[in-house]
């Protein structure tokens, strides 16, 4: 266990000056103070709606982009960059031949992947957040401080989290046993683009692909409520049948990924 | 016995890159692992910290069998392997800080390490930006940071100019001499590990065609006689005609093996007396670099 809290501590101390760490912070801040520049700069055209509205407009422009593009897509680059920093270095040799188990090094970097992921995404709830409530403050006209949804987009954001988890674990195994980017890349985007298709035309095993959870995820929320009726509470159910098989994928190759660092070669 | 291996083999596909290999390495000895590139030198350092798998043979170190006692015998052993396993966008400092949280080692001890392979001036500068003797100097720092017992070192010097190359040779003397350590390094340069070895294996094909005290590896070197003359092949037909054993012929010189001195007098007699203008003539040890030559062009048996 310490040595796991050891490998733990190094994975920060070595990736905080990488791009993939600095990423977890700056792309929910660059994403949401963009959206931020938008509304500060049409409040006219959005003044008249109410709270809630505008909060679902805020959220919905930034929940868009990351669920149906973005979260694939930096899952796959996330578990590249934390095997990547090995791989570049040739240090996977020096890894293991510390007096630390095996087990404890990859679990730690395994875990040290799932926390990025889940950083950005609680860092996606927070800026929505803060940002929604300073341009209350900053423009009133904006009702943004009429109405509050910091749980349900904290609810909203730890669905996404445990919707990419699925991929996180596929693309982390593929980019520890594969030196070059671009194979882990290529699979990664091809499956994505599976997952997007499957569900584009509804087929009703899209949850059974990993790379179509995070849409899926998205979809399940915009259904509580019907088209064109104004909603006047958000209902957010979490386990739902692509989150349960995200979760199951996860385990399944969390545990394989053991077996084969236990068997592996290090080159 | 820190090293000890038994008939330990491994193969790559279907070719046998490590041939039942019994190693040897006595506590407090430097052991000079010899061989030509692709002997299976790497390979064989691989399968003793258990990065490669071996297929059959079995390994102890400390007296300790590897798989039961992983964790306490790598706390005890510092490595380099190949090229120095360095992140290049941490500096040197930070990349030695980052092994020390892993080992629980003291931030007084990264600095001790820094002074002593004299990178504390480049020590905040990006590894990235770091010479190739640079990086193997940190690479050695890094295998020294735990003050492990015993070191596995692959080809260190590498890439080390002249002083670096005397530097790390004095620091491994030191370190078996004063504080007790074993070191084992590879190296495909016979005059690097004649300078330092305590002990010396020899490797070829993946087999280990030599093992013993640096020595005995003498012993078996021959000396001879060199000889510079007149006409050296017609005096090579001479002293071969009175019973002399003519090692090497070529035009300016010619070799016969050392029997005594008063033997190495008559010869000069020999040829004086022929007419032979002999311009020098000494004793010489057969070069030990000849010798690995000979060991290693050897066909396997």
């Amino acid at each position: 266990m310490k040595g796991f809290l050891l490998s733990l501590q190094s994975e920060f101390y070595k990736s905080r000056k990488t791009l993939g760490f600095w990423a977890s912070i700056l792309l929910p801040f660059i994403l949401i103070l963009l959206v931020s520049i938008g509304f500060y700069t049409h409040v006219d055209k959005l003044s008249h709606g109410p709270g809630m509205m505008l909060w679902l407009l805020f959220s919905g422009a930034v929940l868009n982009i990351m669920g149906a593009l973005l979260l694939p897509m930096y899952a796959i680059f996330i578990a590249y960059s934390v095997n990547s920093i090995e791989h570049k270095a040739d240090t996977w040799k020096s890894l293991f031949s510390l007096p630390i188990a095996k087990w404890s090094v990859y679990s730690a970097k395994f875990l040290y992947a799932v926390i990025l992921v889940f950083l950005t995404l609680l860092l996606f709830a927070l800026f929505s957040i803060g940002f929604g409530d300073l341009l209350g403050v900053l423009k009133p006209g904006l009702k943004f401080l009429d109405y509050h949804m910091e749980w349900t987009l904290l609810q909203i954001y730890f669905k996404l989290f445990l919707s990419a988890l699925g991929i996180l674990s596929i693309q982390f195994l593929l980019s520890l046993l594969w030196t070059d980017f671009l194979k882990p890349m290529g699979i990664g985007f091809v499956c994505f683009i599976a997952g997007v298709i499957s569900v584009g035309v509804n087929w009703d095993y899209a949850y059974i692909i990993p790379y179509a959870h995070p849409m899926l995820a998205l979809k399940s929320m915009m259904g509580t409520h019907k088209r064109g009726t104004p909603p006047t509470q958000i209902v957010i159910d979490i386990f739902t049948h692509d989150v349960y098989v995200s979760l199951a994928v996860f385990a399944v190759v969390f545990v394989a990924g053991f077996f084969i660092v236990q068997k592996k070669s290090v080159k | 016995m820190v090293i000890q291996t038994e008939g330990l083999t491994f193969n790559f596909g279907s070719q046998t890159v490590v041939k039942s290999l019994s190693l040897q390495v006595p506590e407090g000895s430097i052991y000079g692992f010899l061989g030509p590139n692709g002997a299976g030198k790497t390979t064989t350092i691989k399968l003793l910290l258990n990065l490669l798998q071996s297929q059959e043979g079995n390994i102890k170190l400390f007296d300790l069998d590897f798989h039961a006692n992983r964790q306490e015998i790598l706390s005890q052993v510092g490595s380099l392997i190949e090229q120095p396993a360095i992140y290049g966008h941490l500096t040197g400092r930070e990349n030695l800080q980052n092994r020390a949280i892993l080992l629980q080692v003291s931030k007084k001890r990264v600095d001790e390490m820094l002074s002593l392979v004299r990178l504390s001036q480049a020590a905040d500068k990006k590894t990235s930006k770091y010479s190739l003797g640079m990086k193997q100097r940190l690479g050695i720092a890094l295998a020294l940071l735990s003050d492990p017992k015993l070191l596995i070192l692959d080809e260190p010097t590498n890439g080390l100019d002249p002083n670096g190359i005397i530097e790390i040779r004095e620091l491994l003397k030191t370190l078996v001499a004063e504080h007790n350590k074993t070191v084992f390094i590879s190296s495909h340069l016979l005059g690097e590990i004649e300078r330092m070895a305590t002990h010396v294996g020899i490797i070829n094909n993946g087999e280990l065609l030599f093992q013993g005290e640096m020595k005995d590896l003498e012993a078996i070197s021959q000396p001879l006689v060199h000889i510079e003359t007149t006409n050296t092949v017609d005096a090579a037909n001479l002293l071969t005609k009175n019973n002399y054993t003519v090692i090497d012929v070529n035009d300016s010189y010619l070799s016969v093996t050392y029997q005594s001195k008063e033997k190495t007098g008559q010869i000069n007699t020999l040829l004086n007396q022929n007419g032979y203008t002999v311009y020098s003539i000494y004793k010489v040890q057969k070069y030990l670099e000849k010798l690995f030559l000979d060991i290693t062009q050897t066909p396997a048996k």
